[in-house]
């Protein structure tokens, strides 16, 4: 009897519990086990094992500087006129606007009363050396032609700043304008005709005056 | 190939004076083979993808139109002139095309190039920048040129050189100072400025005379960077230097100055 109830209390726990363990996912109690991964998602049916070839563009060639060195007269006033030679660097900013360095040197010459006074003479030391920092514009750009077949491009440009001239045993001060023209034989070669006007004042001869100095020269350049 | 050249300058150059004239001529011609390998060198290509690519004869709004690329077709870029790419086609035809158009090329991956021309945002994270002013030195004038570096966009440092020109004296000046502007992306920028430096002084010797004399300077200064268009700035300032000499009294001189400037 005892044997009995024993095995039927042992049989109702065992179904108690199965139930248990049957119902135990259901509530989300326990262990929470995903079923394995089976197959591959099925959007994705080729793994694709090349790399992307990353490309290196190469760098373009910027030309905006250019140098040039250039050979002219320049008419000192009241010391005649002279050869003058210098060189210029230019960065051209935008297509029009370019800003610019210069330097040149001449030796002057003798004012007259200097040449008829036999001996006399104002000041020893007859170098000029001027530089000037100028901005420029190129105005009239346009093409020029050489007979039939051959056009070059071109450029008609105006440029004005301010410097100093070293000139009798004194820096001055110099403004100065001027225009040019821009031949480009290529790309990066170009042929330069220039006139610029450079002010300043002297009192070397007689009252201090504002003295204007035309010069007139011709250049190659070089762009890089 | 450059040796032929060499020897016409040589033999039609006269002048003495000018022989270093001709030194850099020739200087500027040894520059010129490097032109010629240029063509050799692996040049970076595009594809037109607008319906087509206007070339022009130069780098610059007016040169005329004188070929077109049609949509499709891929251009070497042989060089870069300010805003303006000149490029080559396959038929080795080659023209200038502005940066516009280029802006609207893809690279041979496909993806699309970015071609930018400087903007004011530039102005605001430009790292280099260099300029030149003038203006009013305690009566003299000055012309001046500098170079500057940002270190972030508000804050950079500049060298500076001037020389100073006046009826009494002339001189030089050379100085550092670092820049500080509070709101660098304003088209009007105001900044403050604080440095030091030195100043040479050579009075002129028909009027006082006097030594020349190197004092040691201090300046605080306050001005507008202006951006005007693409890489360009217009600059004013105002400066007060104290000038360190050796006398009993330091020397004050007030400078006004006006110029411009580009970045990079």
């Amino acid at each position: 009897m005892e044997t009995r109830f024993r095995i039927l209390f042992l049989i109702a726990s065992a179904i108690m519990l199965s139930g248990c363990a049957a119902t135990k996912n259901l509530f989300g109690i326990g262990d929470d086990e995903a079923p394995p991964p089976t197959t591959e998602p099925p959007g994705q049916v080729v793994d694709p094992q090349v790399e992307r070839r990353e490309i290196k563009e190469p760098a373009i060639d910027r030309e905006d500087f250019e140098i040039s060195a250039f050979i002219g007269i320049i008419s000192i006033e009241d010391f005649g006129s002279d050869p003058v030679y210098g060189a210029r660097f230019a960065y051209h900013v935008t297509e029009g606007f370019f800003v610019e360095a210069s330097a040149g040197t001449t030796e002057a010459g003798l004012t007259t009363f200097e040449e008829l006074s036999g001996g006399v003479r104002f000041f020893d030391d007859r170098r000029l050396i001027y530089y000037n920092l100028n901005l420029g514009y190129n105005i009239l750009p346009g093409e020029v032609f050489v007979g039939g077949n051959r056009a070059y491009n071109s450029n008609f440009y105006v440029s004005a700043g301010l410097g100093s001239t070293s000139f009798a045993d004194d820096d001055r001060f110099t403004v100065n304008f001027g225009a040019g023209f821009r031949f480009l034989w290529t790309d990066s070669l170009a042929l330069h005709v220039d006139f610029r006007d450079h002010m300043f004042d002297i009192d070397v001869v007689g009252r201090e005056k504002t003295t204007h100095n035309l010069e007139g020269t011709i250049g190659f350049s070089f762009f890089f | 190939m450059s040796e032929p050249s060499t020897t016409t300058i040589l033999s039609t150059s006269r002048s003495n004076s000018s022989a270093w004239c001709v030194c850099l001529l020739l200087t500027l011609l040894a520059f010129a083979p490097g032109q010629a390998e240029a063509a050799d060198k692996i040049l970076r290509k595009v594809a037109v993808a607008d319906p087509y690519l206007e070339m022009h004869t130069g780098p610059g709004r007016g040169y005329p139109i004188f070929h077109v690329v049609d949509r499709g077709d891929q251009v070497e870029i042989v060089m870069q002139r300010t805003d303006w790419y000149k490029v080559r086609t396959a038929r080795g035809i080659e023209g200038w095309v502005d940066q516009a158009q280029m802006e609207l090329t893809l690279n041979p991956d496909g993806t699309e190039v970015e071609f930018r021309a400087a903007t004011i945002e530039d102005f605001t994270n430009a790292k280099w920048e260099f300029g030149i002013l003038s203006g009013d030195f305690g009566g003299a004038n000055i012309v001046s040129l500098y170079g500057g570096y940002s270190l972030n966009p508000n804050v950079s440092i500049e060298a500076w050189g001037s020389q100073i020109l006046g009826n009494f004296s002339n001189g030089w000046m050379a100085s550092v100072n670092v820049v500080h502007e509070t709101w660098p992306e304003w088209r009007f920028s105001p900044f403050f400025t604080l440095g030091a430096g030195m100043i040479h002084t050579s009075p002129k010797s028909t009027i006082i005379a006097g030594d020349d004399r190197t004092d040691q300077i201090g300046h605080v200064g306050a001005g507008l960077r202006i951006y005007t268009t693409r890489r360009f700035v217009l600059r004013a300032e105002y400066k007060s230097y104290v000038v360190f000499t050796s006398r009993d009294e330091n020397e004050e001189v007030d400078e006004w100055k006006l110029g411009f400037a580009f970045f990079f």
